[in-house]
């Protein structure tokens, strides 16, 4: 039987009890972008600052949700901090092939489908580290959105940031 | 108890285990369960007289058509209309209000009219709205909600100046407010608007009279009253619907149609376009009969009492911890309570609560700017109805204990 200690394994707790880089940044030069779960009506804002060479030197969450969600984005928070957006980009891939969901697509627009396509391979050395222990949530089919919420909100950051 | 010890019985899906837990219905208010009775009716309908209505001669199309205007007389007696034809079948409530404001409303507000409607309104009755405001410039009036979980009435006059029409749902499906229609219908006519009634958490669960109402329009869903899913009733006085364009155009809702245009028919098959749903009215009018045999003064003394119990039993138990929403007076109130538990998100709530075996909604209960008045973006919210009783209540307060264990910091 599947059991509710999968879902809500101690570091989620411990992510959701001291949520890690919350807060905001001033903007600009950070990005900020809100995301919805029209289901559900959690909201994560993700303030995201990237340096001239393309590493995110700065990041902030904000939004108020469940668990799940709020675990997540702290985790993600941590996982990205010093990294390049294409480092980022990477992890969104893995981040959400844990959550078995396999896109082409990872930007906002079309144009990247074909890089979602190559990154997956790439994405696999990327380490997921404390990440990992959101694999229960895929027990849990309706709250893969609550943990990919904060990931599809940094992929449209990711996107404004490399365009701005 | 004012209802059948045994009515659970009458609902062969609440028989089963979730999580090695039978399962606790808390949902109703989101949609509720199916009796026997109405399972057997839409069988027997599609095993004995299923046949397109209103255009065959034989004597099986004959039946079939007895059984759709069957289940809609049935449907207007049950809300004391003055006339069958006043009842017009829909997909949904959200289907009905749709129509009024397509059909009504887009033929009679012109820009700068004003449209009043509450803040502890469902987005059915929104969101319509928005898009008429988009469409023609009506403008759009909210009566606010005070902090008790009432309409707060002090300005309705100055949002009633000059306004077309008041459409207020009859009990808030997130706080479970009863409205007190009967004197809004008057405010409002008294100021020259119409009366239009969300009463998709009413008609269910209360004695319904539209003509007492003094409502105009009034729509409900058969979904939560123990009918299937895919039939909505729009009621409006006869007058109204005549004096309206149909909303679909196509087969049904003609008399005539020629190469230079279309005669609309009668009330209410004007409204009613192409092949209807006969099974789901079928289903609608055996869910009728089922709640008139109940009585429906007895399922609302149910409630009530049901509701005064689960006050009191989860404030005991978790009264610290527990906030409740909405009217503290079970006698205002439907069964439809939303509470927050802690700090605990909603959605961990429901999620510990389902390995009990108690299903509950979280979320924002499609009512997002009413959430914004309790300042949160979801509550967890139990409602119930006819075939929950008071061990119900006790699992949920029980299984509430389970959210500190994991959730306690
Ligand atoms: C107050 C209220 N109005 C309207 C609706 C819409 O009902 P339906 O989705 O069946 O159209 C609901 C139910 O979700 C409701 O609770």
């Amino acid at each position: 039987m599947i059991g509710l200690e999968d879902l809500y394994r101690e570091i989620i707790l411990d992510h959701y009890r001291t949520p890690r880089n919350r807060g905001e940044l001033e903007t600009p030069p950070a990005q900020r972008v809100e995301g919805f779960n029209p289901l559900c009506g959690d909201e994560i804002i993700v303030y995201l600052q990237v340096d001239d060479s393309g590493v995110i030197d700065d990041v902030a969450i904000g939004g108020q949700g469940c668990s799940i969600s709020q675990s997540s984005a702290s985790m993600m928070s941590v996982a990205i901090k010093g990294r390049t957006i294409e480092d980022a980009r990477k992890l969104i891939v893995a981040f959400k092939g844990l959550m078995s969901i396999h896109e082409t697509e990872i930007g906002g627009d079309g144009s990247e489908a074909a890089l979602g396509i190559e990154l997956e391979g790439a994405a696999e050395d990327m380490k997921l580290g404390d990440l990992e222990a959101l694999r229960g949530v895929v027990k849990f089919p309706i709250r893969i959105k609550c943990a990919t919420l904060s990931w599809n909100t940094l992929a449209q950051a990711l996107d404004e940031a490399a365009a701005a | 108890m004012t209802l059948p010890a045994a009515i659970k019985s009458d609902f062969p899906l609440l028989d089963q285990q979730f999580h090695d837990h039978q399962l606790v219905y808390l949902d109703s208010a989101n949609t509720s369960q199916k009796p026997q009775v109405v399972i057997d009716a839409m069988a027997d309908y599609y095993e004995n007289t299923n046949a397109n209505v209103h255009r065959g001669s034989y004597e099986l199309a004959v039946r079939a058509t007895a059984a759709l205007e069957g289940a809609r007389a049935k449907v207007a007696s049950f809300i004391n209309a003055k006339s069958v034809s006043e009842v017009v079948f829909t997909k949904n409530a959200t289907e009905s209000m749709n129509l009024l404001a397509r059909s009504w409303a887009e033929t009679n507000l012109r820009s700068g009219d004003a449209v009043v409607i509450s803040e502890m309104e469902h987005h059915a009755n929104i969101v319509p709205w928005h898009m008429l405001r988009a469409q023609k410039g009506i403008e759009l009036r909210w009566i606010p909600v005070d902090q008790s979980g009432h309409l707060d009435l002090s300005s309705l006059d100055r949002l009633l100046d000059g306004a077309k029409l008041l459409s207020v749902t009859a009990m808030s499906n997130v706080l479970g407010t009863l409205n007190p229609i009967a004197q809004l219908s008057e405010r409002a006519h008294a100021a020259g608007a119409l009366m239009a009634v969300d009463a998709s958490q009413y008609v269910p669960h209360m004695p319904t009279d539209v003509q007492a109402l003094g409502a105009d329009f009034l729509v409900f869903t058969g979904h939560k009253m123990l009918a299937p899913m895919g039939i909505g009733v729009l009621w409006a006085r006869a007058e109204l619907l005549d004096a309206m364009p149909p909303f679909l155009g196509g087969g049904e809702m003609i008399l005539n149609v020629t190469k230079d245009g279309f005669t609309a028919n009668e009330i209410p098959w004007k409204f009613e376009a192409g092949t209807p749903m006969v099974a789901e009215a079928v289903g609608l009018g055996r869910a009728v009969d089922y709640l008139s045999d109940l009585g429906m003064d007895n399922v609302r003394r149910h409630e009530v009492e049901l509701t005064a119990y689960a006050l009191r039993t989860l404030t005991e138990r978790h009264g610290d911890k527990i906030t409740i929403h909405g009217p503290t007076e079970p006698a205002e109130r439907g069964g439809v309570m939303s509470f927050i538990y802690g700090d605990v998100h909603p959605h961990d709530v429901a999620q510990v609560l389902d390995q009990s075996g108690i299903a509950v909604r979280a979320g924002h209960h499609c009512a997002k700017p009413l959430m914004d008045v309790l300042g949160t973006n979801a509550t967890s919210r139990a409602s119930l109805y006819v075939y929950n009783d008071k061990s119900d209540l006790d699992k949920l307060a029980d299984a509430l204990s389970a959210v500190d264990d994991i959730f306690s910091f």
